[in-house]
């Protein structure tokens, strides 16, 4: 299956990336080529095989519930581009 | 009185050390050689760690390795460790030896750029696991090594910063993503490296540059405070120049982290202790698909060579079968830019990092808005981005290069509705096929030998336009991360261009002691490891 340029738009915004045309024309050949790439897993019969979503199958790590130091607010905050010293500012989206 | 006299015959230049009969630069030893003149008062780790300043001065302008340096910072560390082991005080394991650190590494208060715009000036909180071991085995921090922007490529080519160059000729690549990492340690810059490897991003470079990497099983070293690229296939772990060296460095940074909940609960073995003992009756497999066309001659016969090094140390080698070792490179590009683009969603413009110009982007959309309605498409210009949506847009598109974009537009594609099962599902059925190809082969072997690369570093700029040839270069290597097992590359010859050709052994998971025997072995049957380029 090909890659049109308004797939490649549409993935551009959930990728929540700006693409400028150029790249756009750049990114749909280019994903079309590993995608057409990647089509050859279709030869592998997997209908039987577990997924393996981790190379190491640990499960359920717990630690103690016990109450620590977190990282202070200031830290925290330390490199946000835009603080009030106590939460993250972000352009308005509501009230506009 | 040993060490006194030791004190007077170093040179005021503080760069050489007579030892015996024979003169000897500080940086042309290996990092347990070095170990052993600091621990026995032959050499200060001020000494040792001007020695390899002096080296980078005279040397970063060609090679580009490094990142940044502190000269002050780390003389002010090194004279520390002199004055504690001076006064009888616990001195670590590392006893001041000089090590440099892949710009990845979370350092509490140092830059991490990861080799990118959108982190340019981020100066993480709190020490990575794997900096806080170093540092209470009273490493010093010599530096941080260049990498292609968030470890996504095999050059170096990839860095938001600048081309690293392989010390053999630098007109080429040194390998990457870990690229400054190898580079810094083949060009004798720094005696131990430390890098990362999700698809062969340690033993690649060390294949390239002439240097020793290694890759550990999956959950050996911790995680915390690695910058994530694909989560279920990073592992931090060391370059140096020796085997010797590999298990010195493997042994500070391995073992359980509880703050790593994929790091595994056992206690890493002491690796230095068992490093020079021959492994008796080694098998070692051959896999016959390693051997088919796109790999280079020279390469093919260097790796044969080896072959019957091991064969007159008393392995006996045979023939094995890895089918799906084939599908490694496309299983991987599904994986791992599906795990990118979910772990670098975090880079949005607002907890960390960079911003796109607020100004800009409000002048954009009101531009867009009006040429909108002036064109009689209201409607559309009611669904244009809102301003924070277009703020993610903008930060990310600006702070990440081409590269990154396109992995995390893959990754997000892969996800996307009505394509998981048919990428991203069947990709991970695959990797299941993969590691099952390598417990059927440690039935039969104790490691995997093989080439790391088809062909010595290739020119810079050659596939720069190229991403899927770019990604085929990794086919000997991502399985091993796929299948999460431990890897290590080490030179083993070189091409007629006086290019460093690299073997691979892949061992079981957790046999990390296995992989640092076998290696020694070959380095105490050979001097491959040893050669330096001239620079």
């Amino acid at each position: 299956m090909s890659l049109t340029r308004e797939d490649v738009e549409k993935v551009s915004l959930l990728a929540r990336l700006k693409l400028t045309d150029d790249e756009l024309g750049l990114m749909t050949i280019q994903l079309g080529q590993i995608v057409g790439y990647v089509a050859q897993l279709n030869e592998l019969d997997t209908e039987e095989i577990e997924p393996m979503a981790h190379a190491v199958e640990v499960t359920n790590v717990f630690r103690p519930d016990e109450l620590r130091e977190s990282l202070p607010r200031e830290a925290a905050l330390a490199n946000a581009p835009k603080a009030d010293g106590e939460c993250y500012l972000v352009p308005a989206v509501l009230g506009e | 009185m040993a060490a006194e006299f030791a004190n007077l015959i170093v040179s005021p230049c503080s760069r050489f050390v007579v030892q015996g009969t024979d003169t000897m630069a500080l940086v042309d030893l290996s990092a347990t050689e070095l170990l052993r003149e600091l621990n026995g008062g032959q050499a200060t780790s001020v000494e040792v760690t001007q020695a390899f300043l002096d080296q980078i001065k005279a040397r970063d302008d060609k090679v580009q390795a490094f990142l940044r340096y502190d000269e002050q910072a780390a003389l002010a560390q090194a004279a520390d460790v002199d004055r504690r082991r001076k006064a009888d005080q616990a001195v670590g394991r590392l006893g001041g030896l000089p090590v440099a650190v892949k710009d990845l590494l979370c350092m509490q208060g140092e830059l991490a750029t990861c080799g990118s715009r959108i982190l340019e000036r981020f100066r993480p909180p709190y020490d990575s696991t794997v900096v806080a071991r170093l540092r209470a085995a009273d490493a010093v921090f010599l530096g941080r090594t260049n990498m292609d922007e968030f470890a996504m490529g095999g050059s170096n080519e990839n860095s938001a910063f600048h081309v690293t160059r392989n010390p053999w000729d630098l007109t080429r690549i040194p390998g990457g993503s870990s690229g400054g990492a190898a580079a810094c340690v083949a060009a004798s810059m720094a005696p131990l490296s430390i890098g990362s490897d999700t698809g062969g991003s340690i033993r690649q470079p060390a294949a390239l540059c002439g240097v020793t990497g290694l890759k550990p099983t999956y959950g050996r070293v911790s995680r915390y405070g690695l910058v994530a690229f694909a989560s279920s296939l990073d592992q931090v772990g060391p370059l140096a120049r020796t085997a010797e060296d590999t298990a010195l460095m493997l042994e500070v940074i391995a073992g359980h982290d509880p703050r790593d909940s994929t790091s595994i609960d056992t206690d890493a073995p002491p690796y230095t202790q068992t490093v020079a003992e021959p492994l008796a009756g080694l098998r070692l497999g051959l896999v016959r698909e390693h051997f088919g066309p796109g790999l280079d001659a020279e390469v093919e016969a260097a790796v044969r060579e080896v072959i019957r090094v091991y064969e007159s140390l008393g392995a006996r080698v045979r023939e094995i079968s890895m089918p799906h070792g084939k599908y490694g490179v496309a299983t991987y590009y599904v994986i791992a830019p599906c795990e990118a683009s979910s772990n670098l969603a975090r880079y949005d413009g607002v907890h960390y990092g960079y911003r796109t110009d607020e100004a800009a982007l409000h002048e954009e959309l009101a531009q867009e808005h009006k040429q909108l309605v002036a064109a009689g498409r209201a409607a559309e210009a009611e669904d244009l981005d809102n301003a924070l949506v277009r703020m993610y847009r903008r930060s990310r598109a600006e702070g990440f290069g081409a590269e990154v974009k396109r992995r995390i537009m893959l990754g997000t594609y892969a996800l996307s509705a009505g394509y998981y099962d048919a990428y991203y599902l069947k990709a991970l059925k695959v990797r299941r096929l993969i590691r099952q190809d390598y417990d059927d082969a440690f039935e039969q072997v104790d490691l995997i030998a093989g080439p790391v690369m088809a062909t010595p570093a290739y020119k810079i700029g050659e596939k720069a336009n190229d991403p899927l040839a770019m990604y085929l270069v990794d086919l000997y290597t991502v399985s091993a991360n796929l299948a999460g097992v431990g890897g290590i590359a080490f030179p083993c010859g070189f091409s007629k261009g006086g290019l460093p050709i690299g073997l691979q052994l892949q061992a079981p998971p957790f046999q990390e002691e296995r992989l640092l025997r076998a290696a020694y072995m070959f380095q105490q049957a050979t001097d491959w490891h040893t050669r330096r380029p001239p620079l």
